[in-house]
């Protein structure tokens, strides 16, 4: 325990005659300078390799389906997307999307204020859960909301094989985006100014609109528009739940998979998933511009 | 700090608290209470018939491919998105982030596209004898697509914080850029790479669309957990889909513990 200690005391009888300080940046050694010093991986073996892996896991598929959707010229391309069917699939998911994300930046920021500026027991816990959608299985989170809103509902009520039924799958699925994009801003969210507002004579809900709002918008914007893009894509909590009925409740994701399987028109299908491949590029495109004007107020 | 009135405070929370348990406290509680109704014993035993003990082990046979794959690259798509000098870095990130964006139905066609009958390699595949499509390899192929994102999205912004400062005193230092790397810069993104593989791991184990496009649904063959779950749905076994998907959502359950546990947002 003290052996430590006793050696560490300066100018002790052991200690070794001081070395002059000066020479030591003299005489050091010419060390070999690394300008630019690599983790590995970032070298050019590094960059090759994941260059060939994103080409041959993301872009060859991607690539593969937009040639082959126009296979059969471009006429015949025409026809698959502006097919009355596939028409009323996209323009239905497009809105009901639009809804659910609309839905969610309401709903996302009460959670998100309720779980910052609130207090209560149980909280840990209520945070925690808001991660749920991203673990359960979209085909589980289907199946789980059939059991309460579903043909044998204990409270009576059905919602399936209706268009009600297609947004609320989509609102479960997108549930944690908002919550998770407004929340860390919420949380460093500078006090004082709400302070001062509310010193001046503003009411809550003016100082809410007015100095709170304004800060949140980027956040929610941007948890918004990746709700919106998840739920352009999703299936799998869709489909068990909405009966896919064509021009009802059937999703451009559904009416892909559909042509794909029964009526072996895969070309048909790949110009339909092209439109949605678009739609989904133009949304991650946006989503880019949000974030990187929200980190410039930042 | 807002002046709430007590009364906005508890109508707040209330409306907050209600949207929360309509949506998902009490259907998840529900499908959990209808599973074990009948007993722990109706549940074992309907998760450990053949077929379900063969798609569970699929299922984690992918994951088990896929996972790893995903850690490494991913690991390696963070450092040259983050330490690179590269030109197109906002292009090489927009494809990182594609499959979040992108339908795992569009995925699977894409890549029936490819491997397929009617595929770009589909004839050169058919004629050496290769089963992409409708087997295993398709599926890992699927869900390697989309879990891909996870690990270099987690690792890229604790890259990005710990800064490049000790990996150039540890090279100057004579390591080599693997010594830097295993010594240096693994350990201090540890956290950020748990949480990328518990992610990856989920996402994996709970993939639907995708697999169900490429795998044809062979009974036995090509049958995952979650697939399982589907067909015992459509085919009016309510029990057996509850069952199976009990398994799915207690192992769903485990990986949030484990987020709450890693998140790198908060541990600090």
């Amino acid at each position: 325990m003290s052996t430590p200690l006793l050696s560490e005391g300066v100018g002790g009888p052991d200690s070794p005659p001081a070395q002059p300080a000066g020479p030591r940046g003299g005489t050091a050694r010419p060390t070999r300078v690394h300008r630019r010093a690599r983790a590995g991986g970032t070298g050019p073996l590094g960059i090759g390799v994941v260059t060939i892996w994103l080409s041959l896991i993301v872009l060859l598929p991607l690539a593969a389906v937009t040639v082959k959707a126009l296979d059969d010229g471009t006429g015949t391309f025409w026809d698959a997307v502006s097919s009355k069917q596939a028409v009323n699939a996209l323009v239905f998911t497009l809105v009901v999307s639009l809804v659910a994300a609309a839905i969610n930046a309401v709903t996302g920021t009460l959670v998100a204020w309720v779980l910052v500026r609130d207090d209560f027991k149980g909280k840990g816990a209520v945070n925690a859960l808001i991660d749920l959608p991203f673990a359960l299985p979209t085909i589980v989170a289907g199946l789980t909301l059939i059991a309460l809103y579903g043909k044998n509902s204990p409270v009576g009520i059905d919602v399936t094989y209706t268009r009600t039924a297609v947004l609320l799958a989509l609102l479960f699925v997108t549930l944690p985006f908002v919550v998770r994009s407004v929340q860390p801003v919420l949380i460093e969210l500078d006090r004082e100014m709400e302070e001062a507002s509310t010193s001046l004579g503003a009411t809550p809900g003016q100082t809410f609109r007015h100095i709170v709002l304004p800060n949140l918008r980027p956040a929610i914007l941007s948890g918004a528009a990746l709700s919106f893009a998840r739920a352009v894509g999703e299936f799998g909590s869709i489909v068990l739940i909405s009966g896919n009925v064509p021009f009802q409740t059937e999703v451009s994701s559904v009416y892909i998979f559909k042509l794909q399987e029964s009526s072996q028109n895969p070309i048909a299908a790949a110009a339909v998933a092209v439109v949605l491949l678009l739609v989904s590029l133009v949304v991650l495109i946006g989503i880019r511009v949000l974030e990187r004007r929200g980190g410039d107020h930042a | 700090m807002l002046e709430q009135s007590r009364s906005t405070r508890i109508t707040l929370r209330c409306v907050a608290l209600a949207y929360l348990a309509l949506l998902l406290g009490i259907p998840v509680g529900l499908v959990l209470y209808r599973t074990f109704e009948h007993g722990v014993g109706a549940v074992w035993d309907s998760v450990t018939t053949p077929a379900a003990i063969h798609a569970f082990s699929l299922t984690l046979e992918i994951a088990a491919i896929a996972v790893p794959l995903n850690t490494v690259l991913g690991i390696l798509t963070a450092l040259v998105l983050v330490r690179g000098r590269i030109r197109g870095k906002a292009i090489l990130e927009a494809i990182v982030d594609l499959p979040f964006a992108i339908s795992p139905v569009v995925v699977g066609l894409a890549l029936i596209l490819v491997y397929g009958r009617i595929g770009w390699f589909g004839p050169w595949l058919a004629d050496h004898g290769i089963a992409i499509i409708f087997s295993l390899p398709g599926m890992v192929l699927a869900t390697v697509f989309v879990s891909l994102p996870f690990v270099a999205r987690e690792v890229s912004p604790v890259l990005r914080e710990i800064g490049d400062e000790q990996e150039q005193a540890a090279a100057t230092l004579g390591a080599s850029s693997w010594q830097t790397f295993w010594r240096v810069t693994l350990p201090a993104i540890r956290w950020g790479v748990a949480y990328g593989v518990v992610l990856t791991v989920a996402r994996c184990i709970g993939e639907f669309g995708a697999v169900s496009v490429v795998s044809g649904k062979i009974a036995g063959q090509t049958e995952t957990l979650t697939l399982l779950v589907e067909k015992r749905f459509t085919n009016f076994d309510l029990a057996g889909a509850y069952a199976a998907s009990a398994l799915l959502a207690i192992i769903a359950l485990a990986t949030l513990l484990a987020m709450t546990r890693l998140n790198p947002r908060k541990d600090h």
